[in-house]
C-alpha cells in the first residue's frame, strides 16, 4: 500500500507527535512515585508545559501549502490484521492538538487549591487524560483512534466520580454508559470498513468509493459516536450533569477539549468517506444544529446554577460548530473549526472562573454570588471579558467563528441565516443576565449575605492571587489576538478545508441507487422527514 | 525422540505423584506449596522446550500439534499463577491442603492431555479425568457452617455427568454417521454432511455440551453462580480460568472440524452465544456478591468467544485463543482481590470493596485492569480481543451477531463500572485498615496489570503464536 502518499513524514529532530503524546504518559507513571503535595502540583504543572513546548514546532513548522499528513511517523504494529502505527496531523488537527496543549496547564494551574484529597491519583489521571486526548487528534488509523477515544473514558470518569459534587454518582455512570453506549456502532463500522477495504488507514479509507447504502450506514453509526460526545439535541442529556457535577479540572477538560472530539470525528470520518450520505443527511442535521442552538440558549436562561448556565450554553455553541459543518461550505466549515478552538478557551476561561468563586463562596448559585463587583473588582473583569466572548461580541474571538458560520448559512440559504441569529441573541441575553446579577446587587434586596456559608463572607471574599491573574490573563491574551487577528489560524486550516471541500463534490456525486430491503426503509424514513422539513 | 512429544505430561504426572506421595507422609505448610509451585512451574519450562514438537502418539489418539502445545503452555502456567497466588489456603481445610494441590494437577493432567486428544472417546476420558478431580476439591472449603460448599460440589458432580452423558449420545450420532470416531476422518466427511443431514447439527450440538458446561455456556450454565459462590476462592480461581482453557481448545478442534460453511449448525451456535451473552450479562447487573457476578459474566464472556468459534476462519479461531489466554489474566486479577481482601476465606460483596484504594492501592488498580478489561475498555487485552473476535465475525457477515455482542458489551459495562467505583469512589469517610500485603503480592498484582495492559496493546508476538497453532489443524 502507497501509504506515504498521503504523508509527509516527520523531518523534525524528534519523533514530535509520538513525543508529546508519551510524555504526559510517563509523568503519569513517575507521579505515581512522588509523594508530597507541593511537589506533586508542580511536577504535574511541568509535565504540562514540557508537553506545551514540545508541542510548539507544530505550530511553527507547519508546512501552509499542503493538505497532506505532516510530521507522519509509520511503525509496523500488529501485521496480522495490517495495523500499523500511524500518526500525523492536517491543518484541522494540528489545531486541535496545540489547544489541548495549551489548555492542560491550566487544568492543574486551577486545581491548585480546589483539589484538596488524593491529589497524586489526581495528577496521575488528569495526564492520562492528556495522552489519549493528544492520541485522539493525532491517529492517521482507525483502530488507534478508537482505542484513545475509548481510553479518555475511564480517566474522565474517575475524575467526575471522585472529585465530584454531590451528585457524582449519577453524573459519571450516566456520562460513561451515554458514551460507551454512543461509541460501540463506530467499532463495527470501523470493523466494516476494514472488510470492505482491507484497510485502517484513515486518508486510504476516504480515497475509496463506496455504494450509497453503505456510506448511508456508515455515516449513520458513526454520526451517532460524535453527535453524542459534542453532544448534538436531542442527545446531550449526559452534559449538564457531568459539567455541573466534575470538578473545575474535569469541566475544562470537558469543555474544552472533549466536545470538540465529536466536531473533529465528524470532519474525519463522517464527511470524507461518506460524502454522498453527508449531502443527503445534511437538512437533517442543520436541523438539529438549529435546535441545539435555539434550545440550549433557551435553556441556559432558565438556569440558576452557574455551571449548568454555562454548560447549556456549550450545548448552543457547538450547535453553531455542527451548523457549520453541515453547511459544507468554505467559510462554514472555517467557522466551525475556529469555533471549535474559541470555545475551547472562552468556556475554557468561564468554567475557571466559576471554579474561582467556588473556592471563595462555595456555591455555584447566581443568587449567592451576585453583587461581586464592589468586592472583587479584577474578578468581574475577567468575568466580563469571556462572558462577552461567549456571546460573540465584536472584538472577541467567538465574534469571527459565528460570524463565519452565519455568512456560510446565509450563503446556503437566506432561512438557516435567520433562524441561527435567535441564537445567537439568546447568547447575549443568558450572558448579559449572569453578568448582571453577578456584578451588580441583586434587585429584591436581600444580597449574598445568605450564602451557602452562611456568616457573610461576602466583605471579606478576596481578589484573585498571582496564579490565579496569570491564568486569565493569558486566556484573555488568546481571546482578543484571535478576535483581533484570526488570519494566522485561518491560514492553517486553509489547505485542508479546502481539501475537504474538494473530497466531499467528488464524492458527493454518488447518487442513490435503486434502494432494497432495509436500505430502502431507512431511505424512505429519510424521505418523510425530507418532506416535513420542506412542509 | 518421542520422550519429548510428551514430556508436559510426564512432568505433570510425576509431580501428581509426588504430591501423593506428600499426601502419605502428611507434609503440611511451606515445603508442600514449594512442591506444587516447582512442579506446576517445571511443567511451564517443559511446554516451553517442547513447544515446537508435532507427532502422533498411541494409534493415531494422541496428537501433539501447534494448537495443544499452546494450550499445554497456557494451561501449565495458569496452574502456576493460581498455585502461586492462593499460597496460603486460607479458605480450605487445613487437613486437606495436601489434597487440594493434588486433585487440582491431577485436573490439569486431564485438560493437558485433553488438549491432544484426536480421537472422541479419548477426548472424554480425558474430560472426565479433570472433572472428578474438580467434584471431590469443591468440597474442602473451609467450614462456614452452612454446607454450601457440599451442596456446590454435589451440583457440580451432578451437571457434570449429566452434560457427559448428553455428550456420548451425541458422539453416538456422530458415530453412526461417520463409522469413526477419529477426528481426522470425521473432519472429511462433516462439512458435507453438516451442510444436508440434520442428525449431523444435531450429533455436534449435543456433543459440544460438555465443552459448553466447561466453557459455562448457555444453556450448560446453570451451575456457574451456586459452584462460584460455593467453592472457596481458590478452587473458584482453578474453576474459573483452567477448564475454560482446555474447553476452548477442544472447541476449537471440533468446531474447526466442520469447515469454514454457514449452515444450520452456525446458526444454532449463533443463537446460542446471544442467549448466552444476553442472559450472562443481565443477570449480572443485579449481583451483590462478587464472585456470583463474575460467574454471570463468565457466561457472558464464553458467548463472546463463541462469536469468534462460529466464525470458524483462522482469525476468529486464532481470536478466540488470544481472548481465552487475555480472559484468564483478567480473572486471574480480580479473584486474586478477592483472595486478598477475604483472609477468612469468606465471599465478599459490593460493601468489602468500598474504599479499597484506601486500604491497599494496588490490589485496587488490579481489580479495575481486570474490570475494564473484561468490560472491553481500551487500552486493554479485553478489548483487543473483542475486536480481533469481531473482525472475524464480520469477515463472515454476521453483522447482526456483532451489533447484539456490542450492545451486550456496553450492558456490562454497568457492573463492571460498579465494581471500579466503589474501589474508587466509595468509602471514603469511614475508617478502614490498610491491608498487609507481602511484596510478593504487589509484584503478582502488578505483573497481572502490566500484562492486561501491554498484551492489549501489543497483540502481535500472541496473535501470532495463536494464528500458527490454529494453522496446524485447518
Amino acid at each position: 500500500m502507497h501509504m506515504e502518499k498521503y504523508l509527509i513524514l516527520n523531518t523534525l529532530s524528534y519523533p514530535v507527535l509520538s513525543v508529546i503524546m508519551l510524555v504526559p504518559l510517563v509523568g503519569a507513571l513517575i507521579s505515581l512515585l512522588l509523594k508530597d503535595e507541593a511537589r506533586l502540583k508542580v511536577f504535574g504543572l511541568l509535565v504540562t508545559l514540557l508537553t506545551f513546548v514540545l508541542s510548539l514546532p507544530l505550530y511553527t513548522c507547519f508546512d501552509l501549502h499542503t493538505a497532506k499528513y505532516q510530521f507522519a511517523e509509520l511503525r509496523p504494529w500488529f501485521s496480522l490484521l495490517k495495523l500499523n502505527y500511524v500518526v500525523g496531523v492536517d491543518g484541522i488537527s494540528v489545531l486541535l492538538v496545540l489547544l489541548t496543549t495549551f489548555i492542560m496547564p491550566f487544568c492543574i494551574l486551577c486545581s491548585w487549591r480546589y483539589i484538596s484529597k488524593r491529589l497524586g491519583e489526581f495528577i496521575f489521571v488528569v495526564l492520562i487524560m492528556e495522552t489519549a486526548m493528544i492520541g485522539v487528534f493525532i491517529s492517521l488509523n482507525t483502530v488507534l483512534f478508537y482505542i484513545f477515544w475509548e481510553a479518555m473514558l475511564i480517566p474522565m470518569f474517575l475524575l467526575i466520580a471522585v472529585w465530584g459534587g454531590a451528585r457524582k454518582d449519577y453524573a459519571s455512570i450516566k456520562f460513561f454508559l451515554y458514551t460507551l453506549c454512543g461509541s460501540i456502532f463506530l467499532l463495527v463500522a470501523i470493523v466494516a470498513l476494514y472488510i470492505k477495504t482491507g484497510t485502517f488507514f484513515i486518508p486510504a479509507l476516504m480515497d475509496q468509493e463506496y455504494s450509497f447504502a453503505y456510506q448511508m450506514w456508515i455515516f449513520v453509526a458513526c454520526a451517532l459516536a460524535f453527535a453524542i460526545k459534542i453532544p448534538m439535541y436531542p442527545l446531550h442529556t449526559w452534559l449538564p450533569a457531568a459539567h455541573v457535577e466534575a470538578p473545575t479540572a474535569g469541566s475544562v477538560i470537558l469543555a474544552s477539549i472533549l466536545l470538540k472530539m465529536g466536531g473533529y470525528g465528524f470532519l474525519r470520518f463522517c464527511l470524507p468517506m461518506a460524502p454522498a450520505a453527508t449531502l443527503y443527511c445534511m437538512p437533517y442535521l442543520i436541523a438539529l444544529s438549529l435546535i441545539s442552538i435555539i434550545f440550549g440558549g433557551y435553556l441556559a436562561l432558565g438556569q440558576t446554577d452557574i455551571k449548568k448556565l454555562i454548560a447549556y450554553s456549550s450545548v448552543g455553541h457547538m450547535g453553531f460548530v455542527t451548523l457549520g459543518i453541515f453547511l459544507l461550505n468554505d467559510q462554514g466549515l472555517k467557522g466551525a473549526v475556529l469555533q471549535m478552538i474559541n470555545h475551547g478557551i472562552t468556556t475554557g476561561g468561564l468554567f475557571i472562573m466559576v471554579g474561582m468563586i467556588y473556592e471563595r463562596t462555595h456555591s455555584r448559585e447566581i443568587s449567592d454570588n451576585s453583587a461581586l463587583g464592589m468586592m472583587i473588582p479584577i474578578y468581574v473583569t475577567f468575568l466580563g471579558i469571556f462572558c462577552l466572548s461567549s456571546l460573540a461580541f465584536p472584538g472577541t474571538n467567538s465574534f469571527v467563528g459565528e460570524f463565519l458560520v452565519l455568512m456560510g448559512a446565509f450563503k446556503k440559504s437566506t432561512l438557516v441565516g435567520f433562524l441561527a441569529i435567535p441564537g445567537a441573541i439568546l447568547a447575549a441575553a443568558y450572558m448579559l443576565r449572569l453578568l448582571q446579577r453577578m456584578v451588580w446587587h441583586d434587585s429584591d434586596g436581600h444580597a449574598h449575605h445568605h450564602d451557602a456559608a452562611g456568616e457573610g463572607h461576602g466583605h471579606v471574599l478576596s481578589d484573585l492571587n498571582f496564579r490565579e491573574i496569570s491564568m486569565v490573563v493569558v486566556l484573555t491574551f488568546f481571546v482578543f489576538w484571535i478576535g483581533l487577528y484570526p488570519a494566522p489560524l485561518l491560514k492553517i486550516m486553509d489547505s485542508s478545508v479546502a481539501h475537504l471541500i474538494a473530497q466531499i463534490s467528488a464524492g458527493g456525486t454518488v447518487v442513490p441507487v435503486e434502494p432494497h430491503g432495509v436500505h430502502h426503509s431507512l431511505l424512505e424514513l429519510g424521505g418523510w422527514f425530507r418532506q416535513i422539513a420542506t412542509f | 525422540m518421542q520422550v519429548m512429544l510428551i514430556l508436559p505430561e510426564l512432568v505433570l504426572t510425576v509431580t501428581v505423584l509426588v504430591l501423593f506421595a506428600a499426601s502419605l507422609k502428611k507434609i503440611q505448610g511451606a515445603t508442600l506449596t514449594g512442591i506444587a509451585l516447582a512442579g506446576s512451574f517445571l511443567t511451564l519450562l517443559a511446554t516451553v522446550v517442547s513447544g515446537c514438537a508435532a507427532g502422533t502418539l498411541f494409534a493415531g489418539a494422541y496428537q501433539v500439534d501447534g494448537l495443544s502445545q499452546l494450550i499445554k503452555f497456557l494451561l501449565s502456567g495458569t496452574l502456576f499463577l493460581v498455585f502461586y497466588m492462593g499460597r496460603g489456603l486460607s479458605g480450605i481445610e487445613e487437613e486437606m491442603h495436601n489434597e487440594f494441590y493434588l486433585f487440582l494437577t491431577l485436573s490439569t493432567l486431564g485438560l493437558v492431555l485433553m488438549s491432544s486428544a484426536v480421537e472422541l472417546l479419548t477426548i472424554l476420558v480425558c474430560l472426565e479425568i479433570s472433572s472428578y478431580a474438580l467434584y471431590v476439591v469443591i468440597s474442602f472449603r473451609r467450614g462456614l457452617g452452612r454446607r454450601s460448599e457440599v451442596e456446590a460440589g454435589i451440583k457440580y458432580a451432578l451437571f457434570g455427568a449429566a452434560a457427559t452423558g448428553i455428550s456420548l449420545f451425541g458422539l453416538s450420532y456422530i458415530f453412526g454417521l461417520t463409522h469413526t470416531t477419529y477426528l481426522a476422518e470425521i473432519s472429511q466427511q462433516l462439512p458435507k454432511m453438516i451442510s444436508n443431514q440434520p442428525m449431523a447439527v444435531i450429533g455436534m450440538v449435543l456433543l459440544l455440551c460438555s465443552f459448553f458446561y466447561k466453557l459455562a455456556m448457555f444453556p450448560m450454565h446453570a451451575w456457574t453462580p451456586d459452584i462460584y459462590q460455593g467453592a472457596s476462592n481458590e478452587t473458584t480461581t482453578f474453576i474459573a480460568t483452567l477448564p475454560k482453557i482446555g474447553a476452548a481448545a477442544l472447541l476449537i478442534r471440533l468446531v474447526g472440524m466442520t469447515g469454514g460453511g454457514i449452515t444450520h449448525f452456525t446458526w444454532v451456535l449463533g443463537v446460542l452465544a446471544v442467549l448466552s451473552m444476553t442472559f450472562g450479562n443481565l443477570a449480572a447487573l443485579v449481583q451483590d456478591d462478587i464472585k456470583r457476578l463474575l460467574a454471570y459474566s463468565s457466561i457472558a464472556h464464553a458467548g463472546y468467544m463463541m462469536v469468534g468459534l462460529l466464525s470458524t476462519n483462522r482469525l476468529g479461531l486464532a481470536a478466540v485463543i488470544y481472548y481465552i489466554a487475555g480472559y484468564v489474566l483478567m480473572n486471574l486479577a480480580c479473584f486474586m482481590v478477592i483472595y486478598y481482601i477475604s483472609p477468612q476465606g469468606e465471599n465478599i460483596t459490593f460493601a468489602d470493596l468500598k474504599g479499597l484504594h484506601k486500604r491497599s492501592p494496588i490490589l485496587a488498580f488490579t481489580l479495575a485492569a481486570g474490570a475494564f478489561g473484561m468490560a472491553g475498555i481500551p487500552p486493554t487485552v479485553g478489548f483487543t480481543g473483542k475486536f480481533v473476535i469481531f473482525t472475524a465475525a464480520l469477515h463472515k457477515g454476521f453483522y447482526g451477531l456483532v451489533v447484539i455482542a456490542m450492545v451486550n458489551a456496553a450492558v456490562s459495562a454497568f457492573y463492571y463500572l460498579k465494581m471500579a467505583r466503589a474501589v474508587y469512589c466509595q468509602g471514603e469517610d469511614e475508617k478502614l485498615e490498610s491491608l498487609p500485603l507481602g511484596l510478593g503480592v504487589k509484584v503478582f498484582g502488578a505483573f497481572l496489570i502490566i500484562a492486561i495492559v501491554l498484551v492489549g496493546i501489543m497483540p502481535q508476538s500472541l496473535m501470532q503464536l495463536a494464528n500458527q497453532a490454529v494453522a496446524t489443524i485447518m
